[in-house]
């Protein structure tokens, strides 16, 4: 199942080559020219692109390793100088290479399909769950990203940490670390996690602790993570601080480029509203240099009323959001489920309240939440919601009109397959998995007698869910439609 | 509830439209034909031009040459149904920008947005004709021809398999034609003749006629089979056959004038819009066609040795003999289920040895294969892969190589899972087809030879044989499918990856086209062969004898 899942999901990405594709089509070519054709020492003082290399240096090794590839293709594409180069040979290269190390990521959620109790769920779900991800396909095979293989090594990880092989997933999370560095947002979770299961393997903290045993553990997991960092991080010994202001760059603002659906963007609003609330009234004045937050530039701006927002200020509340979620995984943590949930909270506590957070990074939240979703009901319907409402927030990433028709196929078929599947996953629980429309008079206000019984069951959670997702439609409506007159 | 209320088999078909769609989509972002290469462009322009002819000029110019309409720059040259359509079309386009249809100023006029209003105008048709005929065609023939012996293709899975049949999608939504249009309507009156609502079968097929005049290719087994059906069986009078008849007679002749009615007016209009449809002038092919003639020229050149004239009465002549057999077969032995082989043997006669024929016709013969599919799922697979194969000439001058690759792997690949799924209920083993080839090579190896002599073995083995005659065919039959498929995957991997020799610069289309007419005609033979040993259906007699007795 998974093999022909992947088979025809690859043949869609195939279809999709010709399609747009944004800056980060040339940001990745350029850092493959980058480490090509520039010595090591060089790779982050590079800045004849505006698109420096900002990644950890083992993507940079990765991006070097698919130059060699490319010079297969065209040559000319791994020319620093060649700026905005887009040759057929580039974008077919580029678009493939993308498909092929999406192979990974297939792998990985074969392993996580074995590591959980074999079942349908596991055989036919999960699979199409995740390897069909209508976020990662709109991300990396027409925006552009290597996200595929990045989440394949999380799922690698994930994997091994299911299956209690706490070794093999903190390497693996290391590596993930090493190649892109956003996925510090889950590493509270695996602290805990490996300090919790592996070091401090005991019934309980209060009694017996095998200490020995604990150090030991303790010493082999540190002995990994610092051997992966020191194998990417020591060639460039002589210049770290380069390195990390390059992966840093605290000065691009709170709030990407297109604002993530965050706390961020409701504070943005708020400051807007005020500030245009108070200019009618008289109290402020219009500043002349105010730079548009909504322009589409990376750039740094501060509010005109509310406090200005600091990279510690974010810290400190994306640490305290984390912090229960935290603390219930020292003290419960029997299940892998329960894991995998601390990794979901990290997630989107990161995504609602950190430093310049992308849109794109909601899918940290889903694919755990994808695996989640056939072990717990309750997890399902979390996911159905997170599942539409994110991917669907990752629209304005491909606002060309040409892809409005892709974009939208695509995340009904997901939504419609995540619903239909989970459905019948959770048959005693159907009538809670409801598309808005298409059932009126159900599920909203009305009890059903339910065969499982033994759940909470809240009736009104679905109907709001409904209206919610309705109005989903019609904002996308109004955005593709209402906004031009 | 509505998760509950549907079934699984109903969820199949809704995932399978979806995805049949939404590959559908991702087919409009590739090249269209002849895009961005003027001065003549290709058949998007000419789609495109007579949206402009038909939006600007009264009626009766849009077939005449003139100073406003200059006929040698794609001039219409389908049915007036088709002229409507795209009537209807260009005044959308009006609307949205009127740089899209402006007289003589928006010929050759390419944009974004207006590649997108184009792309969106066949992906409504499509929508509303040719997937619902599909769907509809295979859940109203469920019981159709359903051999004892052989369990035909379940619905769900023939329907997705027919909408994700890579032919029609790549010419539609890739090359760019409205082929969907004709053809969705031939299946739609496919299904009404097999339910045997007469009326509405000659009402659908006038309409698909009169969109493109290839259907013609499909209209002799609907004469037919409507013919013999008011033939009277025994025991019934001759006037109710009469009646019968003349009730189809006055709906064709009725949706005819209805359609042609302001071309009437003037004998002149007639002649010329009449003309504008058989472009005889033309030759006997275009480009490399995988059909008889085209072969037959690498031999013995025709053009040299024929008039066109000439050329016209043999291709004539030569098509009638070849339709004769199936056609009179279904007349005189008429079964609904030879019905769409009758179709398939007439479009393929067509295909192979009429006049005029583009590598794209072939679509025609697709479409009745589509329909068959659940009776013969392997060569009905076989078939339909070497009908894209047989233009990948015309794909590769598109520029819709990789779209062709994904799409056939898509195929393949979905072709598979459903054969495997079938084989799981069919023979009731767990692991469906792997299981029936490993028991068939188990058997192949389970031959005793410690203590045999060679002679011994060869009788053990010809035992073998007799015994698993069947199984051993079935083998055979699927190892030579999967050669002959390979062939044409090696020979499209020559055509894009190596230039030709410099004296043969068509070898490749060539080579092409000739492997494939090789096959067609085999399937021609086939396809014959199986419709005359269905034997006439007695429905209507014994109905008949039941109610006297």
């Amino acid at each position: 199942m998974i093999f022909t899942v992947t088979c025809l999901t690859t043949c869609v990405k195939l279809l999709l080559i010709p399609a747009y594709r944004s800056t980060d089509f040339e940001v990745h070519r350029n850092w493959m020219a980058i480490t090509h054709s520039l010595p090591l020492k060089r790779w982050y003082f590079e800045d004849r692109s505006e698109w420096t290399l900002d990644y950890p240096p083992l993507f940079a090794y990765f991006e070097y390793v698919l130059s060699f590839v490319a010079s297969l293709f065209d040559k000319n594409m791994l020319v620093v100088e060649n700026l905005n180069y887009e040759s057929q040979q580039t974008l077919l290269f580029q678009r493939l290479s993308v498909i092929i190390t999406d192979l990974v990521y297939a792998y990985g959620s074969y392993l996580c399909c074995k590591s959980i109790q074999k079942s349908w769920r596991t055989d036919v779900v999960l699979p199409i769950l995740l390897i069909t991800n209508c976020g990662l396909i709109m991300v990396d095979h027409i925006h552009f990203q290597y996200n595929g293989i990045l989440y394949g090594v999380l799922l690698i990880s994930l994997s091994y940490a299911m299956q209690a092989k706490y070794v093999l997933a903190a390497f693996w999370f290391s590596v993930l670390l090493n190649m892109k560095h956003i996925y510090m947002y889950l590493a509270p979770a695996y602290f805990v996690f490996l300090l919790r299961k592996y070091c401090l393997n005991g019934v309980s903290i209060k009694n017996n602790i095998n200490t020995a045993r604990s150090i030991k553990n303790f010493a082999t997991l540190g002995a990994i993570v610092i051997g992966v960092f020191s194998f990417t991080f020591l060639p460039f010994y002589d210049h770290l601080g380069q390195v990390l202001s390059r992966m840093f760059p605290f000065k691009r603002g709170l709030c990407h480029a297109y604002w993530a659906p965050n706390f961020w963007a409701i504070y943005n609003t708020i400051d807007k509203i005020l500030h245009l609330f108070l200019l009618k009234l008289g109290i402020v004045t219009k500043k002349s240099s105010s730079a548009s937050m909504t322009g589409g530039l990376v750039q740094e701006f501060s509010h005109e009323v509310l406090p200005s927002v600091t990279p510690i200020v974010t810290l400190v509340l994306t640490a305290s959001m984390m912090l229960p979620a935290l603390i219930k995984l020292w003290s419960l943590n029997r299940h892998p489920s329960d894991f995998l949930r601390s990794i979901v909270l990290c997630a989107l506590s990161s995504f609602l309240f950190g430093w310049h957070v992308h849109e794109k990074a909601i899918i940290m939240a889903i694919i755990p939440l994808s695996i989640l979703s056939i072990m717990d009901v309750n997890d399902a319907k979390t996911f159905l919601l997170i599942g539409i409402v994110g991917h669907y927030s990752l629209f304005p990433l491909l606002f060309p009109s040409s892809l409005l028709f892709i974009k939208v196929m695509l995340i009904i078929l997901y939504s419609t397959y995540a619903l239909h599947s989970l459905s019948k996953v959770y048959p005693f629980a159907a009538h809670n998995f409801s598309l808005p429309l298409l059932n009126k008079g159900n599920g909203g206000h009305t009890q059903h007698p339910e065969p499982g019984g033994n759940r909470t069951h809240d009736p009104g959670c679905s109907g709001q869910a409904r209206s919610y997702l309705t109005h989903l439609g019609l904002s996308e409506a109004y955005n593709e439609f209402g906004h031009k007159f | 509830m509505f998760c509950v209320k549907l079934s699984c088999e109903v969820w199949l078909v809704i995932f399978g439209t979806l995805v049949a769609v939404l590959l559908r989509g991702c087919t409009t972002l590739h090249p269209y034909s002849g895009e961005g290469s003027p001065p003549m462009y290709g058949d998007y322009e000419a789609q495109r031009h007579w949206m402009e002819i038909t939006t600007n000029l009264p009626i009766t110019e849009w077939y005449k040459n003139g100073s406003e309409n200059d006929l040698m720059y794609w001039g219409l040259d389908y049915p007036p149904l088709t002229a409507y359509h795209m009537f209807a079309a260009g005044k959308l386009a009006e609307l949205i920008n009127e740089n899209y249809t402006k007289l003589h100023d928006s010929r050759g006029f390419e944009s974004d947005e207006h590649k997108l209003f184009m792309r969106y105008t066949v992906l409504v048709v499509d929508i509303l004709v040719y997937i619902p005929s599909l769907v509809v065609y295979f859940y109203a023939t469920e019981c159709q021809g359903s051999d004892k012996k052989v369990k035909p293709l379940s619905p769900p899975l023939s329907t997705i398999l027919g909408l994700l049949y890579p032919g029609i999608i790549l010419i539609d939504h890739g090359h760019f034609q409205y082929n969907c249009v004709s053809l969705g309507l031939a299946i739609f009156a496919t299904v009404f003749v097999l339910k045997k609502f007469n009326i509405a079968a000659s009402i659908c097929f006038c309409a698909a006629l009169n969109y493109k005049q290839m259907e013609l290719y499909h209209s002799l087994p609907f004469f037919m089979y409507l013919l013999s059906s008011c033939v009277p069986k025994p025991g019934q009078s001759t006037t109710s056959g009469i009646i019968k008849l003349s009730k189809i007679a006055i709906t064709v002749v009725l949706s005819f004038l209805t359609i042609w009615a302001p071309f009437l007016f003037n004998m002149d209009d007639f002649l010329v819009v009449l003309q504008r449809q058989f472009p005889l002038s033309r030759g006997v092919f275009e480009d490399k066609v995988s059909n008889f003639w085209c072969v037959l020229n690498i031999f013995y050149k025709l053009k040299l040795r024929f008039t066109n004239y000439e050329m016209m009465r043999i291709c004539l002549f030569a098509t009638i003999s070849m339709v004769f057999p199936s056609s009179i077969d279904l007349f005189l032995r008429p079964s609904s289920k030879k019905f769409v082989l009758a179709l398939i043997n007439s479009s393929l006669a067509f295909f192979l040895f009429s006049f005029q024929v583009h590598e794209k016709t072939i679509l025609l013969v697709a479409i009745p294969v589509i329909l068959y599919f659940p009776q013969k799922p392997f060569v009905c697979f076989w078939f339909l892969c070497l009908s894209v194969f047989s233009m990948t000439p015309l794909l590769y001058k598109d520029g819709l190589v990789i779209a062709t690759v994904a799409l056939m792997i898509f195929y393949s690949t979905s072709f598979q899972v459903s054969i495997e799924h079938f084989y799981r209920n069919y023979l009731n083993a767990s692991d469906g087809l792997a299981e029936y080839y490993r028991s068939l090579l188990h058997v192949l190896l389970n031959i005793e030879y410690k203590k045999a002599t060679q002679l011994d073995i060869l009788k053990l083995t010809y035992k073998e044989i007799v015994r698993n005659r069947k199984t051993l065919k079935q083998f055979a039959f699927h190892l030579f499918m999967f050669t002959s498929l390979m062939g044409s995957v090696f020979l499209s991997f020559l055509l894009l990856v190596f230039d030709p020799p410099e004296r043969y610069p068509d070898l490749f289309p060539l080579l092409i086209s000739a492997y494939s007419a090789v096959h067609f005609f085999g399937f021609f033979v086939y396809f014959n062969v199986q419709q005359i040993k269905i034997p006439q259906e007695f429905d209507d007699i014994r109905n008949v004898k039941l109610k006297s007795s």
